[in-house]
């Protein structure tokens, strides 16, 4: 199969793209309902006292929760939309996260998702899409960069 | 929490195991509405089936969040460096899911003292949907 995307460009004209830098507030009431989904009782991650008296600004998101930053703010899976793929012939494969510093409830975070790279297998009826997304909060520290695996079948 | 000290933890050695019981509709819709990945193959179950899926699934990053548990259950999170995983299989409805850990090496980088984790989340007939692993931090 070639190596051309539904849009009609190649996907490695794909490779190196960057989207537009994004960036959001963290919601005390968000992080909560997250922690809460999650099954977390660890007081650090749902009770603002809790968090300050450990040493945090306000409550901790929990370790993925930052996949939720890049979900609000269309980056993730928006990939597929741009190459003109259809989301249901896609799954997950798989995730990564790398951590510098915390991300508390009230911190503005703001990142930039970017296309690493594409391979394929089985003679291109597998596509495989790397993309990264480094997040910063707002005095310009590193918080933390995430990573996805996106496959794609097709055929 | 007692902290694990890099010097008593030995390659092989267990995280303590997290049984977080049986997958619901519910608590699949809550961590849509939480995550924001409204999808609706993690709501509806006709939606799911034309999507060529047995009916509602949970969410991979669902999964991913409970495995992260068994790390930071072990650790605080503020020792996490690293979080990786494959999604090898689905989790539905009525499924029991349990997270496991295990300390697969030791090393020094950068000044900390490492110890890199294997964690898998499993259902309960034993069948691996999450294999993949962490690096924290200890002293």
């Amino acid at each position: 199969m070639d190596n051309v995307a539904p849009s009609g460009l190649t996907f490695d004209e794909y490779v190196g793209k960057a989207y537009e830098p994004f960036s959001g507030k963290v919601e005390k009431d968000r992080l909560v309902a997250f922690s809460k989904a999650i099954g977390q009782s660890d007081p650090v991650y749902l009770d603002s006292q809790a968090a300050k008296a450990a040493g945090y600004r306000d409550v901790l998101a929990p370790p993925t929760f930052s996949f939720t930053i890049t979900l609000d703010a269309g980056q993730s899976f928006n990939v597929l939309d741009d190459m003109g793929i259809e989301h249901a012939s896609s799954v997950h494969g798989a995730q990564w996260f790398t951590y510098d510093a915390p991300i508390c409830a009230g911190d503005t975070i703001s990142g930039q998702q970017s296309i690493k790279e594409i391979f394929t297998k089985k003679g291109g009826a597998l596509v495989f899409i790397m993309i990264e997304t480094p997040l910063k909060n707002q005095n310009g520290e590193p918080v933390a960069t995430l990573g996805s695996t996106i496959v794609v079948r097709r055929g | 929490m007692t902290m694990p000290k890099f010097d008593e933890i030995n390659v092989g050695d267990a995280l303590p195991e997290l049984n977080l019981g049986v997958l619901t509709r519910e608590g699949i819709a809550a961590f849509a509405h939480a995550s924001g990945d409204m999808n609706p193959i993690h709501l509806d179950e006709e939606a799911a089936k034309a999507n060529k899926l047995p009916g509602i699934i949970a969410h991979g990053m669902l999964n991913m969040a409970f495995l992260s548990r068994v790390v930071t259950g072990w650790v605080p999170q503020s020792q996490l460096r690293r979080l990786e995983t494959r999604f090898a299989a689905m989790a539905f409805p009525g499924d029991t899911v349990v997270c496991r850990g295990e300390v697969s090496g030791k090393r020094e980088d950068g000044g900390e003292k490492l110890a890199d984790l294997t964690i898998e989340l499993v259902n309960g007939k034993g069948e691996t949907l999450l294999a993949g692993g962490a690096i924290v931090a200890l002293s």
